[in-house]
C-alpha cells in the first residue's frame, strides 16, 4: 500500500504505474491546514478521472472529530473510492460512527454497501482494542499500525530493531486473524536505507501480516522480493492444488501429495502461496487455471 | 623569433585573414562552462568583424551574449547541433533572418569532411597545449583547470578548418603528448586565464537517480535489451545521460554478470558508470567522443583500452568506418515520439528550440537495436503525440519505445516485438500510448507558430528533414 499526498497531482497522476497492489491517496497529515479544501478537491477528482486499472483505492480521511473529517467522507464516495482508512482509530464506536456517515453518504447515492473501512491503530489504547474495532463493522477490510504515533503515545521512538513495535504488531495481526481481515504494517521513513527496509519488511512477513505501507515507489520492489515465495514454495502449492482439483474430480475425499496427507491448513497455505505468487508477478493467473 | 605562434587572440584573429562573411567554428566539450565562444566573439565585434557564419558543434544556456552579437550584426548565421536557454528562446522567436542549420553530430562531421560546410577560422579551446599547438581535452599540469577529457567534435574542424587557433589555459612544454589536435593543423596558440567554468564542465561523481520514475524506465529499457536478441557475448552499447539512460547501465551490468556477457566496446559520450564496467572487464574498449564527466576524462587520460574518436569516425554517414556502423544497441531518450515512431529532441511542446540533435539520428539508424526511452507525460506535457513538432530521427530509424505505461515495437521489427511478449513485457501499439495520454491530460492547443522559418534540419546525409518556423506569443 503506497502512501501519496493528497495534494501532489503529479505524484497521483501515476502512482499505478510502479505497481503497488494497492494507493492511499492522503488528506490527514501530508496535507496541511490551509490546504485540506483543495486537496479533497483534488482527490475527489484524481479518483474520478485517473485509471487506476485494478490497483486498490484508498484514501486517507481527517479524523471525524475535525471540520474535515465528515466533508472527506462524502468527498471520496461520491468519487467512488474502494476504501476509507481512519486514523488514530481507539475504539469500536469510531468505526460505527464513521459507517453511519458512510452509509449517509451511500444511501443518498444509491449505492449502499460499496465502501470498505480500514482502520489505523496508532496508540495504546487503539491497540488494547484491536479485536473491537477490528470486528466493529461488516465494511471493515483491515487494520493496520501507524508506528509514529503509537511509539510516540508510548513514549518512546522508533528503533531500528523495531522492539517497541512488537507487542503492537502481534496484537495487531492476532486481532485481525480473529476477525478474518487483513493487516498491514507501518512505514518506513528512511529511503537511504533499503537493508534495514528489507529486515523490517521480512520480520513483519513473519509475524503475519498482510502488506506492508510504503512511502516510495523504490520500496515496492523490496517488498515484492520478500513477500514473493520461494520457486520450490510455488511447485509444492501448484502441485496441492492439482491434487485437490484431482480429488475432487474423483469425489475423494482425503488428498495425498508425494505420500503426505494434505490436511485443510496445507490447502490455506498452498492458496496462500499461489494468491502471493501471482501478486508478486511471477505467475500469471492463467498458470494457475 | 624561434616559436611565432604563440600570440594574443588579437594577433591570432588578424593573422588567420578572417574576413566579414567567413565561417568560424567552435566546439562544445566545455559544454555549460564554455568561455571560448564568448570570449572570441565578443573580441571579434570589438575588432569591427560583420556578417560572420557561427559553426558550433553544439550551443548551451552560456552563449546567450551572442543574441547581443546577432543584434549588431557581427554574427548573422549559425550552425549547431543544437540551442538551449535565452538564445534559443530569442531565436525561436525570430531573432535571426537567415534560419539556424541544425546538423547532428555525425552529420556536421560529414559536412565538414565533404567541403559542404567550410570553415575559415576554427577557434578551438584546449585543457592543455603547447607552444606548437598540439592539444588535448586532458591535464597535463598542476595548473590544469578546464578539463573535459575527449576533443573529438573539435577534430574535424582541426583538420579541414583553413586555419585553427587553439586556445588554451594551460601551457604546458613540448611535447603535450598524446595529443587529440596536431600541431601541424594549428596556426595559432593563445593563453587566457579559463577557458571554462569546471564545475559546469562536467560533474565529479556517479549519481545513481532516485526518481522512481527513472528507475521504472530504466528497468523497462534494460528488460527489453536483455531480450531482445541482441544481448549476447560480444555485443556493443552506447546510452544516452539522462537519468533513466544511466540507471539502465546500472541493470544491465547485473545481468551481464550474471549471465556471463560481456561487450565487446561502448560508444560516443563516456560516462563514469561506462567506465567503472569497463574496469571491471565487463566492457572491452571505450570509444570516446565526448567524456562526460571527471571519471571519463581520468580513464580517457590514463587507459589506453579508452580512446578518443572524431565526430566522423563516431558517427558520420559518409564513412563506412565510422563507429556506428559497428554499434548493436543504442538508448536514447526524447522529447517527443509520435505514432510512426518519428522522434523529436530539439523543439519543445511549446514550439520553442530548447534541445539538441547530439547524435540520436546518427546512432539510431546504423545501429542494429535502437531504444527510445521516454516518459508518457512529464508533468501536463505528453511525449507520445500523434505527430511530433519537429522531425529529427525519422521512425524509420527507430525501433523499440519504452514508456512507463508500456513498450511500443515498431511494426518493422515483428521479431523483436516476439521476444518481447515471449518474456512477459507488457508491448502496446504507439497509438495506444498516444491516446492514453491524451486522455490524461487532453488536447492540447495547437502552437502559435509564425510563417517565418527560424531553423532548417539538415538530415544526416545532408537533406532538409524539416524546418522549424517561429512562434508568436
Amino acid at each position: 500500500m503506497m502512501f501519496v499526498p493528497g495534494n501532489n497531482p503529479g505524484m497521483m497522476a501515476d502512482a499505478h504505474i510502479y505497481g503497488p497492489d494497492s494507493i492511499m491517496l492522503d488528506l490527514e497529515d501530508s496535507v496541511t491546514m490551509a490546504e485540506k479544501d483543495a486537496a479533497r478537491l483534488l482527490v475527489h477528482n484524481a479518483l474520478k478521472s485517473i485509471d487506476y486499472g485494478s490497483t486498490e483505492m484508498v484514501v486517507r480521511i481527517n479524523p471525524l472529530n475535525t471540520p474535515y473529517g465528515r466533508k472527506d467522507v462524502e468527498a471520496v464516495i461520491k468519487a467512488g473510492v474502494d476504501v476509507i482508512r481512519m486514523p488514530k482509530t481507539e475504539t469500536a464506536d469510531e468505526v460505527r460512527e464513521l459507517e453511519a456517515e458512510i452509509i449517509k453518504v451511500e444511501e443518498e447515492l444509491g449505492c449502499v454497501g460499496r465502501t470498505q473501512i480500514m482502520a489505523a491503530i496508532e496508540s495504546a489504547l487503539g491497540v488494547v482494542n484491536a479485536y473491537a474495532i477490528a470486528t466493529a463493522s461488516k465494511r471493515m477490510m483491515g487494520i493496520a499500525l501507524g508506528a509514529e504515533d503509537y511509539s510516540a503515545n508510548l513514549k518512546t521512538q522508533r528503533t531500528p530493531g523495531g522492539a517497541e513495535l512488537l507487542l503492537a504488531r502481534e496484537t495487531i495481526v492476532v486481532a485481525a486473524r480473529a476477525a478474518g481481515i487483513a493487516c498491514f504494517d507501518t512505514v518506513y521513513s528512511n529511503l537511504d536505507d533499503m537493508e534495514t527496509f528489507r529486515k523490517e519488511v521480512e520480520l513483519i512477513k513473519t509475524l503475519g501480516f498482510d502488506g506492508k505501507s510504503i512511502i516510495n515507489p523504490r520500496q515496492i520492489q523490496v517488498v515484492n522480493e520478500v513477500f514473493a515465495p520461494s520457486q520450490k514454495d510455488i511447485d509444492k502449492a501448484l502441485r496441492i492444488i492439482a491434487a485437490i482439483k484431482e480429488a475432487q474430480a474423483k469425489g475423494s475425499g482425503v488428498i495425498a501429495v508425494n505420500g503426505k496427507m494434505v490436511d485443510r491448513p496445507v490447502v490455506i497455505r498452498a492458496e496462500r502461496t499461489v494468491a502471493l505468487a501471482i501478486a508478486s508477478g511471477i505467475l500469471s493467473k492463467e498458470d494457475v487455471l | 623569433m624561434r616559436n611565432s605562434k604563440l600570440v594574443t587572440l588579437e594577433e591570432a584573429i588578424r593573422r588567420s585573414g578572417l574576413k566579414d562573411g567567413m565561417t568560424i567554428s567552435f566546439h562544445h566539450h566545455f559544454r555549460g562552462g564554455d568561455k571560448v565562444v564568448n570570449l572570441v566573439v565578443a573580441k571579434l565585434a570589438e575588432m569591427g568583424f560583420k556578417n560572420l557564419h557561427l559553426a558550433a558543434s553544439s550551443l548551451s544556456d552560456v552563449h546567450a551574449p551572442l543574441i547581443e552579437h546577432i543584434r549588431n550584426g557581427v554574427i548573422t548565421k549559425i550552425s549547431t547541433s543544437g540551442l538551449r536557454g535565452e538564445l534559443a528562446n530569442e531565436i525561436s522567436h525570430g531573432l535571426m533572418a537567415e534560419p539556424v542549420v541544425f546538423r547532428s553530430h555525425g552529420g556536421r562531421g560529414s559536412a565538414i569532411a565533404s567541403g559542404e560546410l567550410h570553415i575559415d577560422v576554427a577557434f578551438l579551446g584546449a585543457s592543455s597545449a603547447d607552444e606548437l599547438g598540439n592539444a588535448s581535452g586532458c591535464p597535463r599540469s598542476e595548473n590544469a583547470k578546464s578539463i573535459c577529457g575527449s576533443l573529438g567534435y573539435a577534430l574535424p574542424d582541426a583538420q579541414y578548418a583553413d586555419h585553427v587557433v587553439v586556445i588554451t589555459d594551460d601551457l604546458v612544454a613540448y611535447p603535450n603528448v598524446p595529443k587529440s589536435i596536431s600541431a601541424c593543423d594549428v596556426e595559432s596558440v593563445v593563453v587566457v586565464d579559463s577557458v571554462g567554468d569546471s564545475s559546469k564542465i562536467s560533474s565529479g561523481a556517479i549519481r545513481d537517480s532516485k526518481n522512481p520514475r527513472d528507475i521504472l524506465l530504466a528497468q523497462q529499457a534494460a528488460k527489453v535489451i536483455i531480450n531482445s536478441g541482441y544481448f549476447k557475448d560480444g555485443f556493443s552499447i552506447q546510452t544516452g545521460t539522462g537519468g533513466a539512460s544511466l540507471a539502465a547501465v546500472k541493470y544491465i551490468r547485473e545481468s551481464m554478470i550474471e549471465k556471463g556477457i560481456k561487450a565487446s566496446f561502448a560508444l560516443g559520450g563516456i560516462t563514469a558508470h561506462m567506465v567503472k564496467l569497463h574496469q571491471e572487464g565487463l566492457i572491452g574498449r571505450l570509444v570516446d567522443v565526448q567524456s562526460f564527466d571527471k571519471v571519463a576524462a581520468e580513464s580517457l587520460a590514463s587507459d589506453q583500452m579508452h580512446q578518443e574518436v572524431s565526430a566522423v569516425e563516431y558517427a558520420s554517414a559518409e564513412h563506412l568506418g565510422s563507429a556506428v556502423h559497428a554499434l548493436d544497441i543504442v538508448i536514447l531518450s526524447a522529447l517527443e515520439v509520435d505514432e510512426e515512431f518519428n522522434v523529436n529532441v530539439l523543439v519543445g511542446s511549446d514550439g520553442i528550440i530548447r534541445g539538441a540533435i547530439g547524435g540520436h539520428p546518427d546512432t539510431a539508424e546504423d545501429s542494429a537495436l535502437s531504444i527510445i526511452v521516454c516518459p508518457l507525460l512529464r508533468g501536463r506535457i505528453p511525449c507520445v503525440v500523434p505527430k511530433v513538432t519537429t522531425l529529427i530521427t525519422p521512425g524509420s530509424s527507430v525501433d523499440v519505445v519504452v514508456t512507463e505505461y508500456g513498450i511500443a515495437v515498431n511494426p518493422r521489427r515483428p521479431e523483436i516485438a516476439d521476444r518481447l511478449k515471449e518474456a512477459g513485457l507488457k508491448v502496446v501499439d504507439i497509438k495506444a500510448l498516444a491516446d492514453k495520454a491524451r486522455s490524461i491530460i487532453g488536447e492540447p492547443d495547437a502552437l502559435p507558430f509564425g510563417d517565418r522559418v527560424v531553423g532548417i534540419v539538415m538530415d544526416r546525409h545532408g537533406k532538409v528533414l524539416d524546418r522549424i518556423r517561429n512562434i508568436v506569443d
